[in-house]
């Protein structure tokens, strides 16, 4: 195609309303516990991969419920399941089995339909 | 041994904390004159449905106050304004209703309470504009009729829960925190997905702030039990699409991101403000006043039911916002203040 000089930027909102949040009610289903993230951050402090990189779960946990599924998708193989976010927990949240069933998650999307 | 009953005690406004140290008094032995501008006793406990974070019927705290002034020595006004109150003498104020002049009051208790935050002041959340944005207290009298519908009719798919309508918000001159809304909005959004469960709840706060016993708890019920969804960031505007749908756009903040939503109910969790009855009894008697708006108390650690004058004191939430507990407990503490008062009174005068 012809490129004319022309770009469409691609807007920063998250649009709930379109967003696919399907990986979210599958991991809801499978690990309750997912729902009670309070954003604390905690996880992401002890991340061992989250000294070298932009890996965060605590960020990932949101983008997931808000179906940004691009970005998610860009963070959650950088987490190396060593497990230690689900030490330091304070709501309990099991953690790296959330990062296991995302990764479960969108590997069913990219072949089949959750 | 003097007769208790000689003395007596006007008690400004009958709602929670008003009848809790009315009736305390006369189970004293004390004469008390209890004035309501309102037809009914309870106060603003008449407006809701179920308290948290038990999720208790309201109409039994109320019973528990009608019990508490059911007492021959609690002489009850109701539609009953305050006109004027002078100080009479060194130790008595002459107060005068709109139903007449009172016998000369030995104690005075402002029990004057709050106002709800009037959400018209915070026009961007679109309320009085939209059909469908509607406050805490009007989703409290739907789930008293039992059933929540939206203007249309229909019972919403999405409801969204605004926190902080009116507080912390210094652009409507409020700083402080009204404590109790954000338990509300959990204990509200319980309710909803109770009654309608295939309706999905999202609350927009800026802290969640869990500050009684079980409140914590009944937040990680909403989370884990209820689904209901939380999003950090201050809503910005509310307005409404071709379809008639509500829109809601705000940042949400752990994402770092704009994000917008469509919702079928928009709840505004208003907050509280001292009342402008209060500030009408205060400004009569010269109270002083906080920065917050509210009644200064005469100290913030050991004397909050003190007021700068000499036997008028507080009980309740003219002093601050609280929850029912702790306002029960502050008339009791000021039914402690008001009789110690009055005992030396009476020490200095044999």
């Amino acid at each position: 195609m012809k490129n004319f000089g022309f770009s469409s930027i691609k807007t920063r909102v998250i649009d709930y309303d379109r967003n696919n949040k399907s990986v979210s009610e599958y991991i809801l289903e499978r690990e309750p516990s997912f729902a009670l993230c309070i954003g604390c951050g905690g996880c992401a402090a002890t991340c061992s991969a989250a000294r070298f990189t932009d890996m965060s779960l605590r960020k990932i946990n949101i983008l997931i419920k808000r179906g940004e599924n691009d970005e998610v998708r860009r963070l959650m193989n950088k987490c190396m399941l060593c497990g230690k976010c689900t030490l330091v927990c304070p709501r309990g949240v099991n953690t790296r089995n959330v990062i296991f069933l995302t990764q479960q998650a969108y590997r069913k999307l990219d072949n089949y339909a959750v | 041994m003097p007769d208790n009953k000689e003395k007596h005690i006007v008690v400004i406004g009958a709602g929670t904390a008003g009848c809790t140290a009315a009736g305390q008094l006369a189970r004293e032995g004390y004469s008390v004159s209890l004035i309501e501008k309102e037809g009914e006793p309870g106060g603003k406990i008449n407006n809701w449905f179920q308290l948290f974070p038990d999720r208790r019927k309201s109409e039994e705290v109320k019973k528990f106050l009608l019990a508490e002034i059911d007492n021959p020595l609690v002489m009850i006004n109701y539609n009953t304004d305050i006109d004027s109150i002078v100080k009479e003498n060194e130790e008595q104020y002459m107060v005068t209703t709109s139903r007449g002049a009172l016998r000369p009051a030995d104690a005075v208790l402002v029990a004057t309470g709050f106002d709800l935050f009037n959400p018209q002041r915070k026009e961007e959340y679109g309320y009085g504009i939209y059909d469908d944005v509607i406050t805490s207290v009007e989703l409290e009298e739907k789930f008293k009729t039992g059933s929540v519908l939206t203007s249309k009719g229909i019972p919403p798919r999405r409801v969204g829960i605004v926190h902080c309508v009116g507080s912390r918000d210094e652009k409507v001159g409020n700083f402080h925190c009204s404590k109790v809304c954000c338990v509300t909005a959990v204990k509200q959004a319980i309710e909803i997905r109770e009654m309608l469960p295939g309706t999905e709840v999202f609350c927009f706060y800026m802290d969640m702030r869990m500050f009684g016993p079980y409140y914590e708890e009944l937040y990680r019920e909403a989370q884990e039990k209820w689904t209901v969804n939380f999003i950090r960031g201050k809503v910005s505007e509310a307005s409404e699409n071709i379809e008639g749908r509500l829109v809601v756009k705000v940042e949400d903040t752990l994402a770092g991101k704009p994000l917008k939503m469509q919702v079928d109910m928009l709840v505004l969790m208003i907050g509280i403000e001292n009342s402008q009855s209060g500030l009408r009894v205060g400004k009569e008697l010269g109270l002083r006043m906080g920065m917050n708006g509210f009644f200064m108390v005469g100290d913030n650690h050991y004397g909050n039911n003190r007021s700068n004058l000499e036997g008028v004191f507080y009980a309740g939430t003219c002093t601050s916002a609280m929850n029912i507990t702790d306002t029960i407990s502050h008339a009791r503490a000021a039914v402690v203040e008001i009789v110690t008062y009055l005992k030396s009174k009476v020490r200095e005068d044999s």
